[in-house]
């Protein structure tokens, strides 16, 4: 069993109306089931109301499945007992980078997390000290949050989920709020804490371009599962993205395109290099 | 301009008295304070200046930003002044002409009075002066602690406290920027009378009002996937403790409010 694995895990939410007796109900998450297994990188992909963030909610025990389980560390997050244990093993990093900050200076922040599960003080240093050196922060830790770009407090966000010594962190669109750079900045974070550090990410995202690095990429439409497979696998099927109204990145479209056309390339080109040889080869082949 | 807002102004600087806990800084003032009610005469006015004095000198704080601290209480300050020297009734009157009756109790009074509030004012705001935002709630929640035991929820209040304190900027923030596009749209805040003017105000304060309740809701769910569940079984990432020079300044404020009720049951 992986370190989060769901089984027909369903939500929905109840729609009230002005009086706040129900009217209906909408189903955000529709029988899902997943397996993430502890190192993991995953990205969960979809567009607006495809039921992501909701999914990710369940993760760290914020909403309780209306249907359905999930464990998380082999611990059933329904399960109030369970609660602080769930939290400490996946943290959580939001997308608005100004509403996650509670303390006035860096370092502070870094601390809340370990002071509320009763870390002792030098201990709490200690795990600071280290987070904020794993997400290149060290420098401003006396700063004020305020005074920080939005990458940076993304990593800030970071080390203070880090700063819990989680298994594993689920990240709901940290870069939608981001600037180019600032999302470069956090992705290079996320990806040096998968590999070097061994924790699982969960990255939920509709940015494509984040996606390439994952070991694996799940795609959500309407509360379910619609496509589950390496980045290559899924940007192969083109058609398919679009069907979920996704874009995929440009080399693969312009690949796809091409491919239509009768040019002998293989599905999934993900990178540009990858294409520029492989178009290299055909034209060697051809001569065209 | 809207910027300019400061809330518990701090001057950075490095003192024995920015050292200083700040539970004991609290309890200073609040020495402070009461000596300043103990004080009837003027060897007692006089002990408190120059306790006042040595204690500006030891913050290090220019006695001029002190000083101008004073100027939004001049208002309260002079009708204080002007009701002491006016309305006392005395035996040795100095000046009589139509209604105005001014006694020589009158002018003691009011000089009293105003070197009172002129203290009071410099002392507390010595106290904000030289504690951060932060090390100031953390002092309100350790030093007031035993209030826990009469259900006060000490520990809620200084959350709260900290919380407003590190939004405050991006409230500020975001009332700049709904201005800014409430103007974009042609809204006026800047002429007509005052009820106008008031009116003007809403369609900002509405927007601003709702987008912190967004915020506070985030916030909540970011603290809860931190595992905050309250004051209990908390640890502190920097816990307060008594220095030595904690317990010299205790030592102080006792000699302090010793000679203070000493002169005022003597003399």
């Amino acid at each position: 069993m992986g370190i989060i694995k769901a089984i027909k895990l369903t939500y929905d939410y109840i729609k009230r109306d002005e009086e706040g007796s129900p009217t209906g109900v909408n189903r955000a998450v529709d029988h899902v089931d997943i397996d993430i297994a502890s190192g993991e990188f995953v990205a969960v992909l979809g567009h607006n109301g495809s039921g992501k963030s909701t999914l990710a909610k369940h993760m760290n025990a914020l909403l309780l499945p209306t249907e359905g389980t999930i464990w998380v560390g082999e611990k059933d997050t329904a399960d109030e007992d369970n609660l602080w244990d769930v939290r400490r093993m996946a943290g959580m990093v939001f997308q608005n980078p100004d509403n996650q900050i509670i303390g006035t200076v860096v370092e502070e922040d870094v601390g809340f997390g370990p002071e509320n599960i009763g870390v002792p003080t030098e201990e709490i240093w200690k795990r600071v000290d280290e987070s904020l050196e794993a997400v290149g922060m060290t420098a401003y830790r006396y700063h004020s949050p305020n005074k920080l770009s939005g990458g940076q407090k993304q990593r800030v966000a970071i080390a203070g989920v880090m700063a819990m010594r989680p298994q594993c962190i689920v990240l709901d669109e940290p870069t939608a709020m981001l600037d180019p750079n600032g999302r470069r900045e956090v992705l290079r974070t996320v990806r040096e804490l998968n590999r070097q550090e061994h924790i699982t990410v969960v990255l939920i995202t509709h940015y494509m371009e984040e996606v390439i690095e994952a070991d694996r990429v799940i795609v959500m439409d309407d509360g379910r599962i619609v496509m589950e497979g390496t980045p290559a696998e899924v940007f192969g099927r083109t058609d398919e993205m679009k069907r979920y109204r996704l874009d995929v990145p440009q080399v693969t479209e312009l690949a796809w395109e091409l491919k239509k056309d009768g040019l002998p390339l293989s599905d999934g080109i993900l990178r540009i290099d990858q294409f520029v040889d492989e178009i290299m080869a055909v034209y060697r082949e051809t001569g065209r | 301009m809207i910027r300019d807002i400061t809330i518990g102004q701090y001057y950075q600087t490095d003192s024995v008295l920015h050292r200083l806990d700040p539970r004991t800084k609290l309890m200073g003032t609040l020495v402070f304070i009461v000596s300043m009610f103990l004080a009837d005469s003027w060897i007692g006015y006089a002990v408190s200046a120059a306790y006042l004095a040595m204690i500006i000198r030891l913050s290090h704080v220019p006695v001029g930003f002190i000083v101008r601290g004073l100027k939004a209480v001049m208002i309260l300050l002079l009708i204080s002044v002007s009701f002491n020297l006016f309305l006392t009734a005395g035996e040795h009157e100095i000046l009589s002409f139509w209604i105005i009756h001014i006694t020589w109790e009158g002018v003691q009074q009011a000089v009293f009075m105003a070197v009172r509030l002129i203290f009071l004012i410099m002392g507390s705001s010595l106290m904000t002066l030289t504690t951060t935002p932060n090390q100031l709630t953390d002092g309100l929640e350790t030093g007031l602690g035993w209030m826990k035991k009469i259900h006060v929820p000490v520990h809620e209040i200084s959350m709260m406290m900290s919380i407003a304190l590190r939004f405050i900027p991006i409230l500020v923030d975001e009332t700049d920027k709904i201005m800014k596009a409430q103007m974009a749209r042609g809204a006026d805040f800047e002429s007509g009378n005052l009820i106008e003017r008031a009116k003007a105000l809403v369609p900002i304060l509405v927007p601003l009002f709702v987008s912190s309740v967004r915020r506070a809701t985030d916030l909540a769910m970011a603290m809860e996937a931190r595992c905050y569940h309250g004051g209990e079984n908390r640890t502190r990432m920097k816990p307060l403790r008594y220095a030595g020079r904690d317990r010299l300044g205790y030592l102080v404020m006792a000699v302090y409010l010793g000679l203070m009720i000493a002169l005022r049951s003597l003399l």
